[in-house]
């Protein structure tokens, strides 16, 4: 297989991931639980549609598409998001739990990139490492303190997480390219990602008083890599899309 | 025409969400280049995601423009890796001036207690405290001082 196939289907799995999980954040605007929430979600989404916007350009500069047609053309089964970002905001105990999740693993992932022999990416994730920084300061902060307030607020996080941690371990689902990406020293790795993301979350998950699952119910939520997404992605698509949809021709 | 004289017309651009700031104080003007008459900037972003940049290249191309009678090419990229230790001193006062805190110096750490130890912009005390590391836009974190009893914002530090 050559380089560049195995180099955009990684890069289409972070933006994707990035795009997704930017549109859902952006559901909170106007309807956070207090101001400086509505605002944070906010611009965590602004962060990560912006990031996103970037990996596409590259990606459009390896001979894809241009950044508007990859995020407002592809139909679900051309995306290669993970199942935890797709999913509906649900209530703010589960929106912050998947945000803790997910950003964690994001960051680490740029931690690692930052290295990668592929100096586009490298670039970026030099770059974005800083900004998910306030992400995942954000995400700890709520964490410890809901994880430790109420008995109300502790059992909506707990459950919180025993929902979503399934889907949260399909963020690490292997690529068809993993050793080539690995050999080139353009990637390390879903699996050493994901040890490096299990021994970050899991003093924080103690701290906030929480606990993760069991080892023997971890089952990975898988298939969003490869374009088979749970029935909560499409109807995304088509809303993020609808404006866009009625004349595409149009200058803005 | 020379680099110096496009420096000087640049420090007349002004980030348009923080006008007391030019956007070389602002330390985001990473290349000027002139061939033959034409003139090319770089700029990169404080944050990716920052919706002012496509002004910031409109306002550059407006301001270069006359100065030539060739073209100017405003391209933004990431070659050069913004961080909040690249606000010239002017610019930290400028800041200042638009009852911003400037971002501490971080020399590549970041963690709460960095974020939370800012002083006020208006009376200077130290007794603050960070209520957001989100503010009004993706630069900005929001904080309260005890002692003068005001809500400020602080320009974020970035590594």
């Amino acid at each position: 297989m050559d380089t560049n196939t195995a180099i955009k289907e990684l890069l289409y799995k972070i933006a994707d991931d990035q795009l997704i999980i930017g549109h859902r954040n952006s559901e909170w605007t106007g309807l956070g639980p207090i101001l400086e929430e509505d605002i944070a979600f906010s611009s965590m989404a602004q962060d990560k549609l912006g990031q996103s916007q970037a990996i596409y350009n590259i990606l459009n500069s390896m001979g894809e598409q241009d950044a508007d047609t990859l995020a407002f053309m592809r139909n679900a089964a051309q995306f290669h998001c993970n199942h935890l970002v797709e999913m509906p905001i649900g209530g703010y105990d589960f929106s912050l739990i998947r945000h803790f999740l997910f950003d964690h693993a994001e960051w680490l992932r740029f931690d690692m990139l930052m290295n990668s022999s592929f100096e586009p990416i490298a670039k970026l994730a030099r770059k974005y490492r800083g900004e998910i920084k306030y992400h995942i300061m954000h995400a700890d902060v709520w964490l410890k303190q809901l994880g430790n307030a109420t008995e109300e607020s502790h059992n909506r996080m707990q459950t919180a997480l025993d929902n979503s941690f399934n889907m949260a371990l399909g963020i690490f689902e292997n690529g068809p390219h993993e050793e080539q990406l690995k050999s080139e020293k353009i990637f390390e790795g879903e699996e050493i990602l994901k040890q490096q993301w299990l021994k970050k979350i899991s003093p924080i998950i103690e701290l906030a008083n929480l606990e993760l699952p069991a080892e023997s119910t971890w089952n990975p939520s898988l298939g969003g890599r490869a374009g088979k997404h749970t029935e909560y992605l499409q109807p995304l698509l088509d809303e993020m899309t609808e404006v866009f949809k009625i004349d595409p021709s149009a200058e803005w | 025409m020379n680099t110096e004289t496009i420096y000087h017309a640049l420090e007349e651009v002004m980030d348009p969400e923080i006008p007391t700031i030019s956007i070389i104080d602002l330390g985001i003007v990473t290349g000027v280049e002139i061939q033959n008459d034409d003139i090319y900037i770089k700029l990169t972003p404080t944050f990716s995601g920052c919706p002012a940049l496509k002004v910031m290249e409109q306002l550059v191309f407006e301001k270069l423009t006359p100065l030539t009678a060739g073209k100017v090419n405003v391209e933004t990229n990431f070659d050069v890796s913004w961080n909040s230790d690249m606000i010239t001193e002017k610019g930290r006062q400028m800041l200042l001036k638009h009852g911003l805190a400037p971002p501490p110096k971080h020399e590549g750490y970041i963690e709460l207690d960095v974020l939370s130890d800012v002083a006020c912009p208006h009376c200077r005390s130290r007794n603050t405290e960070m209520k957001s590391p989100f503010g009004a836009t993706l630069c900005r974190s929001m904080h309260y001082c005890s002692n003068c009893m005001q809500a400020f914002e602080q320009f974020k530090p970035v590594i």
